[in-house]
């Protein structure tokens, strides 16, 4: 294509001066843009506000969306089900992996009861969740792994809450807004969560490798117990998760850990619940710096 | 009476005779359009790689290749601030990059004034190249090996879709400047 004559400005002068006007406005851009970046390197939650309103913003045409994806996903299993034995096939189907993680978690619990034998008037209270919601987007085209959920502080929610479908953890959350949150994903590099292996007392930290695979992190080195297959939950540790919820199944070993993949697909999941956080006392202790006294 | 040529007083944007373009579309569709760009990856749920493409840079890198002259230089700064609100990544990684891309394509465009859509092509392909790698440095989170691997279907998606922009934009750029009828 033959070159555009607009940057030709000749003699005049206005068009010399707009010109130059206009490069010197896109390097300051360039510079602005520079600075913001290191801001939010040091201050992440900088912005939150400025991203929040944004995504409550767009709210009205996410959440159509999610609703037609999850509406057209049942739409699909029933179609499959047919195609296969009948819609009760696909739902008994489903219903029998649910029932298999289960296991592994009641498993987890036995050991934990075991554990607990001894103890007397220890309070098991179940945990209601404060929010149950669709997830209603992520951030598909960026290297971090995000997802948008279509509750916040309206609903109750608050940053720190754990994120759970019924097969698994989802992941944390990380911001809110009136009426949406930003969850980090357990595939994300800067996801770390405190695992054990659900039928005994190997624990771990499962780390997001960034490409969809958990990697599964020894605490305790020396000979490496895992096989694949082993299922690991979370061990309470930390204070965000409660114990013995699935979080990842392992697929192959390495010299310090596995390799592992999430149980709980967020892109296979419709519904998620927001769960209180486990021990807040916990998390509290755990920002506090050693410097400082926890208690008055 | 027949006319000879049916079309001849219209062009590609429709009839001359009472018909003029509207200003507020030619100046809306190009901003419109990369903004809508930068939106769309929110919407499918990528748990495990970066797979869609970056369609708002796709979107402006279209635009800027083209249709040159129409975007002014400075157009990544307030673009790129829509897109940081939307693609994940820390606060002012697209307003820089996009700012950069702009520049680095008037340079460009200084040095080969003469090109095809080959050229046009293989820039956008480097640019795009650049802009990626750059967000896996810059996520805010620590990059990784596996994630840099992560990266190459999204790279890939994106290069061999850049014609399809093309085409896109040239649509849209007929559309921008169809004839409505004047009263």
């Amino acid at each position: 294509m033959a070159p555009t004559s607009s940057r030709r400005s000749g003699y005049s002068r206005r068009a010399q001066y707009n010109l130059f006007t206009g490069y010197v406005i896109a390097g300051v851009g360039a510079l602005i843009g520079a600075i913001l970046l290191a801001l939010s390197f040091f201050q992440p939650q900088l912005f939150g506000g400025l991203r929040g309103a944004a995504q409550d913003g767009i709210s009205p045409a996410t959440q159509t969306a999610s609703t037609v994806r999850t509406g057209s996903k049942g739409f699909w299993d029933t179609i499959s089900g047919y195609y296969r034995a009948g819609s009760k096939n696909a739902a008994l189907k489903r219903e029998m992996e649910i029932a298999r993680i289960r296991l592994a978690e009641a498993d987890a619990v036995k050991q934990e009861n075991v554990q607990l034998k001894g103890l007397l008037n220890l309070k098991d209270a179940e945990t209601e969740p404060v929010a149950v919601a669709r997830l209603v987007g992520s951030s598909a085209s960026s290297t971090r792994r995000f997802a948008y959920l279509g509750a916040g502080s309206n609903d109750g929610v608050e940053i720190g809450m754990p994120v759970r479908s019924p097969r698994g953890v989802i992941g944390r959350i990380l911001e809110v807004s009136s009426g949406s949150s930003r969850v980090l994903l357990l595939t994300d590099t800067e996801s770390i969560l405190p695992v054990r292996r659900s039928k005994d007392e190997v624990v771990a930290f499962a780390e997001g490798r960034g490409d969809g695979l958990i990697r599964i992190r020894l605490i305790n080195l020396g000979i490496n117990p895992l096989k694949p297959g082993d299922v690991f939950v979370t061990s309470g540790a930390g204070g965000y998760y409660p114990p013995g919820i699935a979080v990842a199944i392992l697929t192959e070993t390495t010299d310090d850990g596995g390799v592992a993949r999430i149980i709980s697909d967020p892109a296979a999941t419709g519904y998620v619940s927001v769960e209180p956080i486990y021990e807040p006392e916990a998390v509290l202790g755990a920002e506090t710096p050693i410097e400082r006294e926890l208690t008055d | 009476m027949e006319r000879n040529d049916p079309r001849s007083r219209s062009d590609a944007y429709g009839s001359r005779i009472n018909r003029s373009h509207s200003v507020s579309l030619a100046n809306v569709v190009p901003w419109a359009s990369i903004v809508v760009g930068s939106i769309l990856p929110i919407f499918p749920i990528a748990s495990a790689l970066p797979i869609v493409p970056p369609l708002g840079l796709l979107m402006l890198l279209a635009w800027r290749l083209v249709r040159p002259g129409l975007m002014p230089v400075w157009a990544g700064m307030p673009l790129g601030l829509v897109d940081d609100l939307f693609n994940g990544q820390p606060f002012g990684f697209a307003i820089v990059t996009w700012s950069l891309v702009m520049i680095a394509v008037e340079l460009i465009e200084t040095r080969l004034p003469w090109r095809t859509f080959w050229q046009d092509w293989f820039t956008a392909c480097i640019l795009i190249f650049g802009y990626l790698f750059a967000g896996w440095l810059l996520s805010g989170a620590q990059p990784t090996i596996h994630s840099l691997i992560a990266l190459i279907p999204q790279l890939v998606l994106t290069v061999l879709i850049f014609p399809i922009f093309a085409r896109l934009v040239a649509m849209l750029d007929r559309f921008r400047l169809t004839r409505w009828k004047a009263l």
